[in-house]
């Protein structure tokens, strides 16, 4: 699949310092205030994300997963407490200005978001809808917006005569498509696909799953991407990151963190991915009794003690921090190597 | 709580008692009063209900009486008689009161009707959605399509003046706002999944709406009510304002229309004028209210984790 | 009488159209399909959206009723009258997708699972059978939940709630409709430990519609793929799976994600089918890659030779004119393989 419109490396993209990295969260928590008692939705998550990298946010409702991907670009609710540091290109963007971050949105990073059904507007064309940023950003005009706007189409593999069509006269996997293609449209460094395939069949997810690792390789994009599905992050995405109730409790690459993860419930979730052909996991559902824990709670220790099957006296209090054990990191006590790193630190 | 996977010991014990239904009750009650809303308006309710009912103990006949009463002829408020006088001699206070008694009736009355009959036509029409839905909401439009007023004064005179004509005006008007509400939520009650795991159990078209539908469809008829009854009194009102209803039995709607007929506006006694529109107000609020705060206490009752 | 034998389910030559509307052709959401669940089986059938599996499922435990073909039940045609549905449903039935909309918000737990009791009339002993069955989905000790709702359990929970008052009527077969599509991963494996736990106790034959390759997998003996109201594939899930031979099958499993090979072959182009205009001859040859590798004379047959499916128990079919032409595969499931 090829694009017609080649952006030309700007210079912004080469100004980054060699060996910084993308993007680089440091200890970033948040707490909503929505309702009458707050939820702690993220505490204290550090990862990074070198240029041109995947990765993969993996976790299943309530983990923090979208949080932390929509604190990237401050989209959060405004009563919502977000404290830490998101280092991106070397800015730290929760100090940032809103007319820095309303450059920073679309241009620099995007989002592709969960459900493209209610994300598209319904009453407006497609076309409408991609060009609209590319007016916001860039000067260009109306004419040569759209025709980015159609080469864009192109490239997503929506035939780009459709530009005049409204979202409902579009099918699921075409949809998702026209979203991709407005994220595209103003050549962002950083791409955020909040579960990208999660509704839709297997063989339409595997096209839209070919046509982002295309793109993303083609343009030079980073890429995170969200998804409670392990085996579409593992077969998608360089490295994986896990979260649990806020907390990132494993990373590494994601090939690894699938076939022998370190942290129980990265041990639990793969177990609901069977591989098929393996006879482990024939007429052996893997699963995990109890629920996810409450969020509006504080939880003293690891907080996915009340469900380890390996749990121990020292993992209910005291926090359990991610530890690096070479290019991995889990935030287990029976993971070789937590004691030494621990003790030393 | 989590499920657990262990068996117990023992024996499961055989003394298994099922829940009781009082207890949601009582919680509902309890959410309800603890609404400022709710509790002004459950007031203002039982407050109206328990004069009307209590009225036959402290007025006497007399004072009712045009030709009876002694007091001076439209005096206004002084000792004796804090609402003063009408024309004839009577305590104002006295015929509010007592005036209270035919518009609840009528208002409770009215809604009964209307309930009964417009839920139950809009059960049947939401959960039949073939022929018998669309033939009867044929009938329900055509209904609507009929002007309210004209509707009710005709059959006032062909029924004859009086509290039950007024009633079935009011009914008959009524039922097509009340029928369209409920088959409404009736639709959106049966598309929901649960009703197709009751069918899947094995449960009859007369099962599925008594049992699944309706007491989904209750809380909207419970909130519709209270505000229907506040609608049937401002219309016994405005229906006995215009004469249709009982000459001689005394309502707000009849002390409006004596103090309009009997020029109270030009003497300028407005005790006489008044005391009825504020009452039917503070009824009207108060129902209101009570329907509002009904529908907050159910759906906190649904969405409260 | 009932044959102890032979299947306990089967569909017989079933089809179910979705009549024409304004702006919309007719659908035939099942065409004719053959399937057979045996006692004590479990049986996945695994299809995307749009191939009629849905509402196979719904006409197979008597919700919707076919415009042609029957359902049988151990051997017998099944009655469509009002008390031959009701004795039906002693013997099939449902769970669903969505466990928190499958409950009546307004019903505790105990009500819940009772509601199967009493529309049938069958109040005595009440309570006791309401715990017993939720002992059998795990949720112990049962009194704790009976006056709990809806709202207030997890969906794990919900669905076990939804099993339970499935149960206590006492079926042989269990449908399940995505029964755990909705539900958190790592909660989804309780739920199928349990359906298996139900076979074992219970000895509960279940027909599992899913869209997910792996649920069938982990707890299927037997899985039958559907595509546009058809069943093209069915066998053991060791066959079928690890050795497919039609073509959407293969195609299926090859848009799997896999972690094996990150430069997968490409996945199979075109949208989802229509059930509103499907094609003729076989259904599936508009976007079969093995037909685009077949010579003229050959692909022909694809439109005037389609194999038709018998709802047998034991054998291995598959609805592909051309499956003996292409060896099966082993572990691998590349269609360029096929090629000959």
């Amino acid at each position: 699949m090829t694009t017609q419109h080649v952006p030309e490396v700007p210079e912004r993209r080469t100004a980054q310092r060699a060996g910084e990295p993308l993007l680089d969260v440091r200890d970033l928590t948040v707490t909503y205030h929505s309702g009458k008692v707050p939820v702690y939705a993220a505490r204290g998550v550090d990862f990074a994300l070198a240029a041109g990298e995947t990765l993969g946010m993996a976790g299943e409702s309530g983990s923090g997963k979208t949080t932390v991907a929509m604190s990237l670009l401050r989209l959060l609710p405004a009563e919502t407490t977000v404290t830490g540091e998101i280092r991106f290109h070397g800015e730290d963007l929760l100090a940032a200005n809103w007319g820095r971050m309303r450059s920073v949105r679309w241009a620099e990073a995007s989002v592709v978001f969960q459900g493209a059904m209610s994300a598209l507007n319904p009453v407006r064309t497609i076309g409408d809808q991609i060009v609209e940023p590319i007016l916001l950003h860039e000067k260009v005009g109306e004419k040569a917006a759209r025709a980015r706007a159609r080469d864009l189409l192109d490239s997503v593999g929506v035939p780009s005569r459709r530009i005049a069509s409204y979202p409902h006269e579009l099918s699921g996997g075409q949809r998702q498509r026209v979203m991709m293609a407005m994220a595209l449209a103003c050549d962002p460094h950083l791409l955020i696909a909040d579960e990208p395939t999660t509704a839709l069949d297997v063989i339409v997810q595997a096209q839209i799953l070919g046509l982002l690792t295309d793109l993303v390789r083609e343009r030079g994009i980073s890429l995170i991407m969200i998804s409670h599905d392990l085996s579409v992050l593992a077969s998608t995405c360089d490295r994986i990151a896990v979260m649990y109730a806020g907390r990132l409790v494993e990373t590494g690459p994601s090939r690894q963190v699938i076939a022998s993860p370190l942290h129980p419930y990265a041990r639990a979730l793969a177990g609901a991915f069977p591989t098929l052909g393996d006879p482990a996991s024939r007429l052996a559902p893997g699963g995990l009794p109890g629920d996810p824990p409450d969020l509006r709670e504080e939880i003293d220790g690891c907080p996915f003690a009340p469900r380890c099957p390996e749990v121990e006296d020292r993992c209910r209090s005291g926090v359990i921090p991610l530890v690096q054990h070479g290019d991995r990191a889990a935030a287990c006590v029976h993971v070789t190597g937590y004691d030494e790193a621990v003790g030393h630190g | 709580m989590s499920a657990t996977q262990e068996r117990p010991a023992g024996p499961t014990p055989v003394e298994e008692k099922a829940p009781s239904r009082l207890v949601p009750v009582g919680r509902f009650v309890l959410t309800l009063l603890r609404m400022p809303s709710g509790l002004f308006g459950v007031v203002v309710m039982l407050g109206f209900v328990v004069m009307a009912l209590t009225a036959p103990l402290y007025i006497h006949p007399d004072d009712l009486s045009v030709t009876q009463a002694t007091g001076p002829l439209l005096a206004p408020p002084q000792h004796g008689y804090p609402l003063g006088t009408d024309p004839a001699g009577r305590s104002v206070l006295l015929l509010v009161i007592w005036g209270s008694r035919t518009s609840l009736a009528i208002g409770v009355m009215a809604t009964l009707l209307t309930m009964v009959l417009g839920a139950t036509i809009g059960l049947v029409a939401g959960h039949y959605q073939g022929r018998t839905g669309r033939l009867l909401m044929h009938v329900t439009d055509w209904f609507i399509a009929l002007p309210g007023l004209p509707l009710a004064i005709a059959l006032a005179a062909v029924l004859g003046q009086g509290a039950a004509s007024i009633t079935i005006a009011i009914a008959v008007t009524s039922w097509t706002g009340t029928a369209r509400l409920v088959r409404a939520q009736t639709l959106a009650v049966g598309a929901r999944p649960f009703i197709e795991r009751a069918r899947a159990l094995g449960a009859t078209d007369t099962q599925l709406i008594t049992r699944q539908v309706l007491p989904n469809v209750m809380p909207l008829i419970l909130v519709s009510s209270t505000l229907t009854v506040a609608s049937a009194i401002l219309a016994e009102a405005t229906l006995t304002f215009l004469g249709l209803g009982d000459p001689t039995s005394v309502s707000w709607g009849s002390l409006l229309n004596n103090a309009f007929m009997q020029g109270a506006v030009t003497a300028g006694a407005w005790w006489y004028l008044i005391p009825p529109g504020i009452a039917i107000l503070i009824i009207v609020l108060g129902f209101t209210l009570v329907g509002r705060a009904v529908e907050h206490a159910l759906n906190a009752r649904v969405q409260s984790r | 009488m009932a044959d102890p034998t032979g299947p306990v389910l089967e569909a017989r030559d079933l089809a179910v159209t979705f009549p024409a509307r304004r702006g919309h052709p007719a659908a035939r959401a099942v065409d004719g399909v053959n399937l057979a669940l045996g006692r004590g089986e479990v049986l996945a059938l695994i299809g995307e959206s749009g191939c009629g599996k849905s509402t196979l499922a719904r006409a197979l435990v008597g919700l919707i009723e076919p415009n042609a073909g029957e359902v049988r039940y151990a051997g017998q045609p099944l009655r469509r009258t009002r008390s031959g549905l009701r004795e039906f449903r002693r013997h099939v039935q449902l769970v669903l997708q969505d466990p928190y909309g499958a409950l009546n918000p307004r019903q505790n737990v105990h009500d819940a699972v009772a509601e199967g009791l009493r529309l049938h009339g069958q109040r005595a002993g009440l309570t006791r059978r309401v715990a017993e069955a939720l002992e059998q989905v795990g949720m112990r000790p049962p009194e704790h939940f009976f006056d709990r709702y809806p709202h207030q359990l997890s969906g794990g929970q919900q669905q076990r709630v939804v099993i339970a008052g499935a149960l206590t009527l006492g079926p042989e077969v269990l449908v399940a409709d995505e029964p755990v599509s909705s539900l958190d991963a790592s909660v989804r494996g309780e739920i199928l430990k349990l359906f298996l736990n139900l076979r074992d106790e219970l000895g509960l034959a279940a027909l599992v519609v899913s869209h997910d390759l792996g649920l069938a997998w982990n707890i299927a003996d037997r899985v039958a793929v559907m595509y546009l109201g058809r069943i093209v594939e069915v066998g053991t899930v060791e066959e079928v799976l690890l050795r497919p031979q039609h073509p959407y099958t293969r195609a299926l499993l090859d848009a799997v994600p896999s972690t094996s090979d990150r430069e997968a072959t490409a996945a199979l182009g075109g949208e989802p089918p229509d059930p509103t205009a499907i094609p003729p001859g076989c259904r599936f040859h508009p976007r079969c890659p093995l037909r685009a590798t077949l010579p003229d004379d050959r692909a022909q047959l694809c439109l005037t030779d389609v194999p038709v499916l018998a709802p047998a128990l034991h054998e291995r079919q598959v609805a592909c004119v051309h499956a003996d032409a292409a060896p099966p595969t082993v572990v691998s499931h590349d269609p360029a393989e096929v090629t000959r």
